[in-house]
């Protein structure tokens, strides 16, 4: 038994590194294609870009710079691990939280009201306490702000997706609304137009412990330690705690869990509450960072990437919480290079396309993890996937209908997860 | 007044034929979670279009016909878009929520990765002279002036496409065996119905439905500016979809009704009466997707969600 989960475990990575691989590759390709109709990029310079993605934040020529680059990467994939980890536990439950971008602005909107009207300049002791009060108020908004479409699916049977869309978009216009009317907020500084004040200015921005002196010149704060304990926490409840087990049924297959006495509704809506929670703590460590200003005034019109990009992060990772840290890292790893990609003639969305066709290609990899799953004989989470995934790794078929006779033998299984 | 609903049409264009395109593919049996991604991708290769026929002025100055003959590109190319959702839906038999995430994701990077290495622009604006579009005729009479003034052709293409399809999915033959492949997929296969092409199809028809909406949301409403965002539409169509109860008549209601209140926003400054009132802009902004949400909460209950929607088609499943 421990030998087949190992198997498991294996495989889920195997078919991970895959889709990475074979987006970096498609990425590469098209490099290589636009190289081709450029005047400025020759074919030599796709392969100079595909070192670089590859490189990350060691690409830069300067070894000053490469510690910095590394600090940088940290601080900007703490966010994406709470993003990450917000989309992976609606998911665990069944739920598709497309609605961390809102979560995120909902928490950095709290957080910065906190953080940014007490000012404690020059008392570091206040500091910290207001700090964590900016923190506890944006993930309590975080949670009422995610439990609503929680509760729209659990009360109206509402499509989540559909309400987490609207929230984004009601979130966004909040917070431009809100803090146009907060002029003390707004930094009026030579050339700055829409930007709000950082905490730099209140003095009550995330502690540094120090790693500022590892990583010099970076804006990394303590935030992605506490985004990788944060992981940790959701990994424990996740896996040794009856409510994480109550979680897992309701996504693994709602009438079971219903029929064993769990409440479905009351999970749905807690699931979707702690999702909120966690990704308004993406807001806050971002925007509590005080190198880092919030434009608020084109914010109605425009969701902060932050909060979609978890959805990549929790699918590569396959919701395991743990993975997600490893996941977040690498997505800014591939930014990192991305943003290197002008020395090379190319532009830094190479890098958004290949993550995005690894998503497509994500989409496979979980089917390959259900093939194995099945072959084993044990009936798992791979509910929502499909049964024959051995024609998809295999060989696509060109005829439609020309699916293998093999695929008929697996359906009853599908029609009891069903 | 008038003004307002000569805003409310152009508005609704769009969002009337997206969510027309949704139903296709949602009543086929496939999520289209991606419409969002294939009306940026279409309003992409429209505008580009676009500005090669402006510069080489092939159409000279036909304005409308240019305008049909880019609509009818804008949709070839949110059909081959959507194809690559088809191919990991149908084919491959992937999670539908994944492929159109990726799909959604994947076309603002190509907007701004190839815009950028072609255009040196983060998007693609099209030449002024793209403002001929609008049909004018100020000295109509009121009632004409609200159809036929300041109005686009595109509304015009869509009312039609719309009404065309909408007879087809419920009066032929073909339309009611892709309704078929929604609610009952193995019932379909064993009457000799292909599901794999039936669904081929309807993904494919949504996905020109959301390239032709992608352009003529940008050459109406978004100034001929081809971004990285098309503003949620997508994903508004894909509400007004569910309000509509995945039925044509619903969806034109709904269209209507969100295509009113959209408006509201980028407009109320020049309406005197929602000027006084003093809301800020951001009150108008959100009350679409307030009324959206509190609409749903009523009707969701009785929903005529296709029976089959996101479930992969597997043959020997009964």
């Amino acid at each position: 038994m421990n030998n087949f989960f190992k198997k498991e475990g294996v495989k889920s990575i195997l078919s991970s590194v895959l889709c990475i691989l074979a987006g970096i590759l498609l990425g590469f390709l098209i490099m290589i294609g636009l190289s081709l109709f450029n005047e400025r990029t020759t074919i030599e310079s796709a392969f100079k870009g595909l070192g670089i993605l590859l490189a990350g934040p060691f690409s830069s020529g300067n070894s000053a710079y490469i510690m910095t680059n590394v600090g940088d990467m940290l601080f900007y994939a703490s966010p994406l691990i709470m993003t990450g980890l917000s989309v992976a536990i609606a998911y665990k439950t069944g739920l598709f939280n497309i609605g961390a971008a809102g979560q995120f602005y909902m928490g950095t909107l709290a957080a910065l009201m906190v953080a940014l009207n007490i000012d404690t300049t020059g008392n570091p002791a206040m500091g910290i306490l207001v700090w964590i009060l900016a923190i506890l108020a944006a993930m309590a908004t975080g949670m009422l702000w995610g439990a609503i479409p929680g509760f729209f699916k659990a009360v109206f049977n509402v499509n989540e997706v559909i309400v987490c869309i609207m929230t984004n978009w009601i979130s966004a216009n909040v917070v431009t609304w809100l803090f146009t009317n907060m002029p003390d907020l707004i930094n009026r500084g030579a050339g700055k137009s829409g930007y709000l004040i950082t905490t730099a200015v209140t003095g009550n921005g995330t502690p540094k412990l120090g790693l500022d002196q590892i990583f010099k010149g970076s804006y990394i704060d303590m935030g992605i330690i506490i985004a990788i304990i944060l992981a940790i926490v959701i990994y424990v409840i996740l896996t040794k705690t009856t409510f994480g087990y109550e979680l897992r049924a309701c996504g693994s297959n709602k009438y079971g869990a219903r029929c064993s006495g769990m409440s479905e509704k009351r999970n749905i809506v807690l699931s979707m509450a702690i999702a909120g929670g966690l990704a308004a703590i993406g807001g806050a460590l971002y925007y509590l960072n005080p190198g880092i200003e919030l434009k608020f005034d084109t914010a109605y019109s425009q969701l902060p990437a932050y909060g979609f990009n978890g959805i990549p992060v929790a699918l590569l990772a396959i919701n395991n919480p743990i993975a997600v840290i490893f996941v977040g890292i690498f997505i800014r790893f591939l930014s990192m290079g991305g943003d290197q990609l002008t020395s090379a003639g190319f532009n830094k969305y190479i890098a958004d396309i290949i993550v995005a066709l690894i998503i497509y290609f994500a989409g496979f990899s979980m089917f390959f993890k259900g093939f194995i799953t099945k072959l084993t004989g044990k009936k798992k989470a791979a509910a929502s996937v499909s049964e024959n995934a051995n024609m998809a790794v295999k060989a696509p078929d060109p005829e439609p209908e020309g699916s293998p006779s093999g695929d008929g033998q697996n359906t009853g299984k599908e029609a009891d997860a069903k | 007044m008038i003004f307002m609903l000569q805003k409310t049409l152009i508005y609704t264009a769009p969002l009337l034929i997206v969510a027309l395109g949704g139903m296709f593919s949602e009543r086929g049996g496939i999520i289209n979670l991606a419409l969002e991604g294939e009306m940026i991708f279409g309003a992409f290769c429209g505008a580009i279009s676009a500005r090669l026929f402006l510069e080489s002025e092939v159409f000279g100055t036909n304005m409308q016909l240019q305008f049909i003959v880019v609509m009818a590109i804008s949709a070839v190319c949110g059909a081959l878009f959507s194809l690559l959702l088809s191919f990991s839906a149908i084919k491959l038999k992937a999670d539908q929520t994944i492929g159109g995430t990726a799909l959604n994701m994947l076309a603002p990077a190509i907007v701004n990765a190839f815009a950028l290495a072609f255009f040196n622009m983060e998007k693609i604006q099209m030449p002024a002279n793209f403002a001929g579009y609008v049909i004018k005729n100020p000295d109509a009479t009121p009632i004409e002036q609200i159809f036929a003034d300041k109005a686009y052709i595109s509304t015009y293409v869509i009312v039609v496409v719309f009404i065309l399809l909408s007879i087809w999915i419920y009066r032929t033959k073909t339309g009611m065996r892709l309704r078929a492949c929604g609610e009952h997929p193995q019932a379909a296969a064993s009457v000799g119905v292909n599901v794999f092409k039936m669904r081929y199809l309807g993904t494919t028809i949504s996905g020109a439905l959301a390239g032709l909406g992608g352009y003529a949301y940008i050459a109406t409403v978004a100034n001929g500016t081809a971004e990285s965002s098309i503003a949620g539409m997508g994903f508004l169509a894909l509400a007004i979809m569910i309000f509509g109860n995945w039925k044509p008549v619903g969806i034109f209601f709904g269209a209507l009704l969100f295509g009113f209140l959209k408006c509201i926003g980028p407009i109320y400054n020049s309406v005197d009466f929602l000027k006084n009132l003093g809301l800020p802009m951001y009150f108008y902004n959100i009350i679409p997707y307030v009324v959206v949400l509190i609409v749903l909460a009523i009707t969701a209950k009785k929903s005529g969600c296709p029976k089959a929607e996101g479930i992969p088609y597997d043959k020997g499943m009964r």
